[in-house]
């Protein structure tokens, strides 16, 4: 980086310390401190789609969408995370593949399934086995969000589930004595309504959803867990220009300083998004701010 | 969705285009040096990192390296989301049942403990071992009382804090360690484990075998796989 880091054994101190900290090993730990944020900043908004959706078919009058919903809900909130990403990953990741194999390789005689083996057609491979790296790891990081998207998703979709049948039952009577239809209903007076029921449940989610990307690594992804863990190990001298001891505590450290702060940070935007959707609302946060400003 | 999965595979295709020649994908750990590791600038190095290279050079195929945790390593290769495990894996019954090996790069090799004293009770004591590796089958036979990691790296902390007597592992990743840490030394006798360590391909992959197979025979016969082995020093030679 710096053009005196070209000997770094001459070196000491906080020139040393400025040689380390800018190898390219440490720029990708930055970098994965990216990777992690941005696979927040999709997932959340895509679990909560899932979670609305499993929560309002959930409801559904229509039984198969009904048992769809409720299906969804409690078979994913019942498999372990960790068995999901280990192996819903690849299957998913297959089950693309057999989708394209049926599709663009009509005439192929062999069987997909040979032992133990995947096998389908070169043009349906996903990405195509002679791409660039980084195609694979943006389909990896794609792969990585849906995943935890519906994880997540069937989380959210019973927090949601839950809270759209907190909203006073009341509050829908009315809507249908005003002649409301169903759909009506549902999109003027629940819907607008069974957040503020949500947030508490949906905040716990997102502190989980913060503290879970480490499972990333088991998707192929370096995340910022991977890199304090292959930065912080003992360095040997044969292998390293930089030698040290075991420093994975200090980088967990960090990592610690970096969840510490991020969840402040959450807690004071949740906390003004509360106070937000409390507004106008029949519950006694709702009843407290009304007399505020009475 | 299927926007995004669609212009995923659109993106896939027209990058695919670029390259006309195929693509061999080089699986991976990155944390198990001197065999494979990932160095200062962040990428693949390492005895496997010289040896795939040159093993691509002779077959004429265009590689790329690819690092997957240990625990998904097999799964993936299954899978096909690369081509070829090379991560030091020793060739034992168990793996050839469900992938295949070409012939060993490494010959069979000592395994050895690493200890904090020379009277630890390696049949009786706790020993320390990679998940999944030969090592750890090795222990769990042996009567004494197997603690595993998920990275070598934990298991050399573990004898280091305690709570572990001695940690078995291939003597070529325990010496260096060895030699740097004063307290650490290996202990006992060393324990010969599997058939050497060869490249895992899938069962329905023949030709890449056959093709890298002929690559690592022209390397043995010529002396530039002994050559590399001892400049990683990973190894005893052929």
């Amino acid at each position: 980086m710096f053009s005196y880091c070209a000997d770094p054994d001459t070196l000491s101190g906080l020139t040393w310390l400025s040689c380390y900290l800018t190898t390219g090993k440490h720029m990708q730990f930055y970098l994965s401190f990216g990777t992690v944020l941005l696979l927040l900043a999709i997932t959340a908004p895509s679990a909560l789609l899932f979670g609305f959706f499993g929560a309002a078919s959930a409801r559904s009058r229509i039984w198969p969408v009904a048992w769809f919903g409720k299906g969804y809900i409690a078979i994913v909130r019942g498999v372990p995370d960790i068995a999901f990403f280990l192996f819903f990953v690849i299957a998913l990741d297959q089950g693309f593949e057999w989708v394209r194999h049926q599709v663009l390789c009509p005439d192929w005689d062999q069987p997909i399934r040979q032992g133990n083996d995947f096998i389908v057609c070169a043009q349906a491979k996903l990405p195509r086995g002679n791409t660039a790296q980084w195609v694979h790891e943006v389909y990896g990081f794609f792969l990585a969000v849906l995943t935890f998207s519906i994880v997540f998703g069937a989380f959210a979709a019973n927090v949601l589930f839950g809270a759209m049948r907190a909203v006073p039952h009341a509050q829908i009577e009315t809507a249908e004595a005003y002649g409301m239809s169903r759909r009506q209903t549902f999109w003027r007076i629940l819907v607008p309504q069974m957040w503020v029921y949500a947030l508490p449940g949906l905040s716990n989610l997102w502190m989980v959803l913060v503290k879970a990307t480490p499972l990333l690594f088991l998707l192929g992804i370096e995340d910022i867990v991977y890199w304090a863990r292959s930065l912080g190990g003992t360095a040997n001298p044969r292998f390293t220009e930089y030698p040290h001891g075991d420093w994975r505590m200090w980088y967990f450290l960090a990592l610690l300083i970096f969840y510490l702060g991020f969840t402040r940070i959450s807690e004071i935007y949740l906390e003004r998004l509360m106070l937000k959707l409390t507004r106008g609302q029949a519950t006694s946060g709702g009843e407290a701010q009304r007399k505020v400003t009475a | 969705m299927r926007k995004i999965i669609l212009s995923t595979a659109a993106l896939a295709i027209s990058a695919s285009m670029a390259m006309a020649q195929d693509v061999v994908r080089l699986g991976t750990e990155g944390a198990y040096p001197p065999w494979n590791f990932i160095n200062d600038s962040g990428e693949v190095d390492g005895f496997e990192r010289e040896l795939g290279d040159e093993l691509c050079k002779r077959a004429e195929l265009n590689c790329q390296w690819v690092t997957n945790d240990w625990d998904s390593i097999i799964p993936n290769l299954v899978s096909g989301n690369y081509d070829v495990i090379i991560a030091g894996m020793s060739i034992t019954d168990e793996r050839d049942e469900v992938i295949d090996f070409t012939q060993n790069y490494t010959p069979p090799d000592p395994s050895a403990y690493l200890a904090m004293s020379e009277d630890v009770d390696l049949e009786g004591g706790v020993i320390a071992a990679q998940a999944g590796t030969i090592q750890a089958g090795y222990v769990a036979e042996s009567g004494a009382t197997l603690v595993e990691f998920a990275t070598p790296e934990e298991t050399i902390a573990a004898v280091r804090n305690g709570e572990a007597d001695a940690v078995l592992a291939d003597k070529s990743f325990l010496t260096p360690v060895a030699d740097e840490d004063a307290d650490l030394m290996i202990v006992g006798p060393d324990v010969a484990l599997g058939g050497g360590v060869g490249l895992g391909v899938r069962e329905s992959d023949p030709e890449l075998k056959a093709t890298l197979d002929a690559a690592i025979q022209s390397m043995k016969d010529d002396g530039s796989l002994n050559a590399m082995i001892e400049k990683w020093d990973v190894a005893s030679t052929f």
